[in-house]
């Protein structure tokens, strides 16, 4: 084919500034042990109430998998003051949406409203947080919704699990770590309200959560209100976190399984990184390189296995098994995940893999290489912040993971900091032998 | 243990609408500029006719849009592109071409300059048009393994049978056909101004904003062909289409009923009636089949909006031994809205719902961006917010009583389930006629 000339950027090789926002950020802790964060922007008349607890999916026990996220569901059928059905409508009634979810390392509960229904909010979650109602009824009620949950995202499509559930038993050898986190209908079943009021008394702890406004708020007012609602939880302290740590993968794991309704073969894989928490420096340059291998046309795998060989039809790459880079604590992962075309060959997408990633190690980025990925990611982040949403749910777990809310403002400056020779050393540590993977053999395609 | 009071809500703050700044190109672009300044960045959303495209073209020019110009690869568009923090990308619907995208608002000189160049000079190389091809019947096979994307065609093809909105994927085979001279073509034919509009939403001033499209794009000229679609047929109620999937462990109901357009007096009532049946959580419908009867988990109902017409549509995924009393349940909660007005207190809470998600849903650039280019789509002007925030604020319970008795009558719907047929039809046949088909 023909070959066209290069285009020269007019700015190409100068970097782009990074900008960077200023949210204000107030914190607080209530005497109850709440931890409160505030970050007032008065832009749009809308507020979001985030609550994040420190539990998630690593911390459900054996022989109740899947427990942190039913327990979710259970705090939205009734409280202290809330019969069922209130809280969704006391919020909708408000013109707000709600919604919870629940992570690997943590549980979020989370209000958008209009400003004019802060108070409400708070009475709200402050409810919760005294006690939900934790009845038989409810549990059946939510365990049949939760197993619909699992047949819609994971049971009744193709690809559903891959990766986050399937990956993790191959590259993990413990519990915590290693389980499904939707759980098995059978573990949902055979859980209990006594399970449920266990699970409360244990981790619902207000010492074991943070509470996050964000928007048109007066600091001064919204902190009044904080105190009236939230002043009167009985303290808790939060429980001692278990260490979830294990070695890293000493020998190549390799795992495929038949997924029956899939029309084409995918694969993922997942090296180790080092811990996001007390380690963020060491980190960084680990989320920046997913982006160098899989930001758009240009980067180096969707170049090359995409456009370039075909071998696969699409690439993603990211940090964290749910693709939260800055939400999630040790151990955890750099993946790639790839869908091949019909036919497609899985180690020679591998084989690719650790070549571009040879290749990135020995020779370094190119120039502007880094600077343009690091401005896109830029603006991945600040689009991010800009619903009061993001901003109230990031603010809440960077509080709650490292005690750092304002966090949010540095993260573009300092992903724009991570340097050539820090991508180098990320490449040359995701080593063959360091991968775990796991490959949808397609059961056909039925339909 | 204390009993509390709920807290009242502070005062309503009236509705503010963002000012949106217009200009006409003399190419005929119709450019609209909204300033949100809260992060450093600029959204811009360009829409171009596309009604009646070849359904395999439209879809390959927009996977192909941006791989490539006379004096640009597809790796200079995306250098170029994400070395301001940008990125761009298309899609198309039956009514519409969309280009998206957005970057540091720094960046936004260089976002409309490769937009212009690929407007005005996209070339569709072939090894790329080969490959994008490729990757696009990949993932027509792959949405073809999805009960989503499967009850959707077989609803669509029910609705609309005869209508262009009657199918709005290609098959495989159709696209494998698609030649970059045919690309060329329909790019010459149609990827013109007039008709078009642009939004750029961010953190600058709108004459700016407005100064720069301007510049970029003034080059971008022609008459495309404009094509209107026939208004979509009346829906025609008939037996349960049952579409086969066997071993499914779920059955995907769906439920179509009329609707009426965004400037019609009665969509107030009926985005209000809809709401109160099945259009939020705090629905009679979510409330009965999930949090009473836990048949499914996201039940959902929404009034599609497209140039040609408006349709309502309800849909849940419910577990497969209860997809009988699950549609016996949607058709109770229809026909007791349809014929029993609404109480007072769930009105207020849908229309309070209704108001305060106005509210939400500009709040972020994206978000206005989103909500400007679609009602430029429709020729309204952001500014038609306000007007629909009005409508909403005074429909009566005889208004929402009216509309749901007109548009909400189960017996007007139009009912597609895809499931396991073996283990569904007798228990749906007990309660409507059904027709049924073999697995797609």
């Amino acid at each position: 084919m023909r070959r066209r000339r290069a285009r020269v950027w007019s700015v190409a090789a100068r970097r782009v500034r990074i900008p960077t926002t200023d949210y204000p950020v107030e914190r607080f802790v209530l005497d109850n042990g709440l931890r409160v964060v505030l970050a007032p922007d008065r832009s749009a008349p809308v507020i979001a109430v985030a609550v994040v607890y420190d539990v998630g999916i690593r911390s459900e026990p054996e022989g109740r998998t899947g427990f942190a996220h039913l327990f979710e569901h259970l705090m939205f059928q009734g409280s202290e003051n809330l019969e069922k059905l209130a809280h969704f409508r006391h919020v909708q009634g408000a013109g707000g949406t709600f919604n919870g979810s629940t992570h690997l390392d943590y549980t979020d509960y989370f209000e958008t409203l209009p400003s004019n229904a802060l108070e409400r909010a708070l009475f709200l979650e402050a409810d919760r947080m005294r006690g939900p109602r934790l009845t038989e009824e409810n549990l059946r009620n939510q365990v049949d919704v939760v197993k619909e949950e699992i047949r819609v995202n994971v049971l009744n499509r193709p690809y559903g699990g891959f990766p986050w559930l399937k990956l993790p038993p191959v590259m993990f050898d413990t519990f915590p770590n290693a389980h499904d986190g939707y759980g098995s209908f059978d573990d949902l079943e055979s859980a209990t309200v006594a399970d449920a009021e266990d699970f409360f008394r244990r981790y619902y702890a207000c010492g074991n959560a943070v509470l996050a406004v964000a928007g048109d708020l007066d600091v001064a007012e919204a902190t009044a209100l904080i105190e009236r609602h939230f002043g009167d939880v009985p303290a808790r302290p939060a429980p001692a976190r278990p260490d979830f740590g294990e070695p890293d993968v000493a020998a190549e794991r390799r795992e495929s399984y038949v997924d029956p309704l899939a029309p084409l073969p995918a694969v993922a894989a997942a090296w180790r990184v080092p811990d996001p928490i007390t380690d963020l420096t060491g980190y960084l340059p680990y989320v920046v390189l997913a982006e160098v291998l899989t930001d758009g046309d240009a980067s180096r795998l969707v170049e090359r296995l995409v456009l370039r060989e075909r071998i696969a039809t699409s690439v993603g790459g990211y940090l964290g098994f749910m693709g939260e880079p800055f939400a999630v604590r040790d151990p955890t992962a750099l993946l790639l995940q790839a869908h091949l075309p019909p036919g497609g060959d899985v180690d020679k997408v591998l084989r690719v893999v650790d070549e571009e990633l040879d290749r990135l190690a020995q020779d370094g980025p190119e120039e502007g290489e880094l600077a343009r990925v690091q401005a896109r990611m830029a603006t991945h982040l600040l689009r991010d912040t800009d619903a009061v949403l993001g901003r109230a749910l990031s603010m809440a777990v960077l509080e709650l993971q490292r005690g750092t809310p304002a966090l949010i403002n540095e993260l573009p400056r300092l992903v724009g900091e991570v340097t050539e020779e820090q991508i180098r050393q990320a490449a040359a540590a995701l080593r063959p032998q360091r991968r775990a993977a796991v490959e949808v053999v397609p059961g056909g395609g039925a339909k | 243990m204390t009993v509390r009071a709920l807290p009242a809500l502070g005062p309503v703050r009236e509705l503010g609408v963002p000012s949106e700044v217009e200009r006409v190109l003399p190419n005929g672009l119709c450019v609209r500029a909204i300033r949100r300044a809260a992060v450093p960045l600029v959204e811009l959303r360009l829409r171009i006719p596309f009604a009646r495209a070849p359904l395999a073209g439209a879809e390959l020019l927009a996977q192909t849009l941006l791989s490539g110009t006379e004096t640009m690869s597809n790796r200079d568009i995306a250098v170029g592109l994400q070395a301001v923090g940008g990125g761009l990308s298309a899609g198309v619907d039956p009514d519409w071409l969309l280009v998206s995208g957005n970057a540091l608002v720094t960046g936004l000189d260089r976002l409309l300059e490769v937009l212009a160049e690929v407007l005005t000079g996209a070339a569709y190389p072939q090894d790329e048009v080969a490959t994008e091809r490729d990757r696009l019947i990949d993932r027509i096979q792959v949405a073809n393994s999805q009960p989503a994307h499967l009850v959707r065609v077989a609803l669509l093809k029910r609705m609309y049978d005869g209508h262009p909105y009657a199918v709005q994927t290609p098959q495989p085979d159709e696209v494998r056909e698609v030649r970059p001279e045919q690309l060329r073509a329909l790019h010459t034919e149609r990827v013109r101004p007039t008709g078009a509009s642009l939004v750029v939403v961010g953190d600058l001033p709108p004459e700016q904003a407005l100064d720069a499209a301007e510049r970029a794009l003034a080059g971008w000229t022609g008459a495309g062909e404009r094509v209107a679609l026939p208004p979509t047929p009346p829906l025609t109620p008939g037996p349960v289409l049952l579409v086969d999937r066997p071993g499914a462990v779920q059955s995907s109901l769906r439920v179509a009923l009329p609707a009426v357009a965004r400037t019609d007096p009665a969509h107030a009532p009926l985005q209000l009636a809809n709401l109160v049946f099945g259009g939020y959580f705090s629905s009679r419908w979510v409330e009965n089949i999930r949090e009473d009867k836990g048949y499914t988990y996201g039940p959902h109902s929404l009034i599609e909006h497209a140039a040609a017409g408006s349709a309502l549509i309800a849909g849940a995924e419910v577990a497969t031994e209860v997809t009988a009393p699950a549609l016996l349940e949607t058709f109770y909660e229809l026909g007791r809205l349809a014929s029993l007005p609404p109480e007072d207190d769930e009105l207020e809470q849908a229309r309070q719902y209704a108001l305060g998600t106005l509210r939400l849903g500009m709040s972020t650039q994206a978000g206005l961006a989103g909500l400007a280019s679609m009602y430029a789509g429709f020729g309204l002007r952001l500014e038609f917010l306000a007007e629909h925030a009005a409508r909403l604020a005074r429909a009566t319970r005889d208004d929402v009583a009216e509309a749901a008795a007109r548009y909400l009558a189960p017996s007007r719907a139009v009912t597609v389930v895809l499931g396991d047929a073996e283990r569904v039809e007798a228990a749906l046949a007990a309660l409507q006629p059904v027709e049924r088909r073999p697995s797609p």
